[in-house]
């Protein structure tokens, strides 16, 4: 059965995007058929992070409207057979998206075997964030150790527990998963950042990872391919343990403490 | 460094500190918000037009909110700052 993903955050530019390319490739890369969606409509981005920006013909409303069809508006990706891009499109109007339109999208790449369904979410929370969210069986509710974003996550978290088709229809709750993004250790350490523990403290759901600030995520966007793929950088491995996590398996979090020279090699061997 | 210049500078630089103390407060306020009755814009509003009748009075001078004790018990606050009578 498909699992439907929402990567979420009310707040603007904490990482979604960011999240969503590397998650999927990492769910993909574990050989499950996985299919990133981006719900961004009229800021199409995702494509350009996945790298395949010139390969989009037909886009998600297309689909919607019937003016194409699943299969000729899904983007396979060109490093991973199993994973697949439905874009954004660019110019239509937010309220291209319906309820009905998108739970048919659903059904379909359900009946074609994908497993996992990630939905990039818009910022805000307004109907594009709710139209993301709304058919979702978890969340990763992206965050930045800052109080605009801490508070913008609770009021998501608010959303999923009244606006989401699960509350609506009085069934299981949404999963909730905390991703801790732009992580500063060094500025943890100095008090001038909140910690994970604070972040937890206030949102107070389960923690599915904590992806430190780093060179590499833009490294990664400027060359269109998910920093999930950089197994060298830190961010890119603390990625791959989310992936690990969000399918079940226990993984100690790493990238908390700054880095210091050399102990990383002595622990871990390298 | 003098053991109390110690105390003061990571006072002063624990912005961390204040930040949660903020979030605490702010995520309690509005998740009580979020958990009341649909109902209770609406019924704020027609509160303060009546009082609007009498008193001439900002709407932010009126303060509504729905405290929910437990499963049984709520209690409606209603805090009203009237303008000074000169
Ligand atoms: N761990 C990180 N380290 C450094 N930079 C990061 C990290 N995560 C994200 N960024 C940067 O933050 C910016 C916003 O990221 P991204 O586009 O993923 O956010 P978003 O939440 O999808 O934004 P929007 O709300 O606009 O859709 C980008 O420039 C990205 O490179
Ligand atoms: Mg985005």
């Amino acid at each position: 059965m498909a699992k439907v993903i929402v990567v979420t955050s009310g707040k603007g530019g904490v990482g979604k995007t960011t999240s969503s390319a590397a998650i999927g490739t990492g769910l993909a890369l574990r050989g499950h058929k996985t299919v990133i969606i981006d719900f961004d409509i009229g800021l199409r981005n995702l494509d350009l992070i996945m790298g395949c920006e010139r390969r989009v013909v037909y886009d998600f409303v297309n689909v919607i409207k019937g003016e194409s069809n699943l299969k000729q508006s899904l983007i396979k990706d060109k490093r991973v057979d199993t994973l697949f891009v439905l874009p954004a499109s660019q110019t239509r109007d937010k309220d291209a998206l319906s309820k009905e339109g998108v739970a048919k999208v659903l059904e379909d790449l359900a009946e074609e075997g994908f497993e996992f369904i990630i939905c990039d979410s818009p910022a805000g929370i307004e109907t594009g964030a709710i139209m993301a969210l709304y058919f979702a069986d978890e969340a990763i509710v992206t965050t930045n150790p800052e109080v605009s974003s801490v508070r913008d996550s609770d009021r998501i978290l608010g959303m999923l527990a009244s606006k989401s088709k699960r509350a609506e229809q009085g069934l299981e709750p949404v999963k909730e998963h905390l991703l801790l993004t732009r992580y500063n250790p060094e500025r943890v350490k100095r008090g001038d950042m909140l910690s994970v523990e604070d972040v937890q403290d206030i949102l107070a759901i389960p923690i599915l990872g904590v992806i430190p600030e780093s060179p590499a995520v833009l490294k990664a966007s400027n060359s269109g391919e998910p920093v999930i793929y950089d197994s060298e950088s830190d961010a890119g491995q603390a990625y791959a343990d989310a992936v690990s996590r969000l399918i079940g398996e226990e993984m100690p979090l790493r990238f908390l403490e700054e880095e210091k020279k050399g102990l990383f090699s002595r622990l871990f061997g390298g | 460094m003098s053991f109390f210049d110690y105390f003061r500078s990571t006072k002063e630089d624990n912005s961390a500190q204040t930040a949660k103390e903020r979030l605490r407060i702010i995520v309690a306020h509005e998740r009580n918000q979020r958990s009341g009755p649909d109902y209770l814009p609406a019924m704020k509003q027609d509160i303060l037009d009546v009082i609007k009748k009498y008193v001439e009075i900002d709407s932010d001078q009126v303060n509504v909110s729905l405290d929910n004790k437990d499963e049984e018990l709520s209690i409606l606050e209603l805090n009203i700052t009237f303008p000074d009578k000169n």
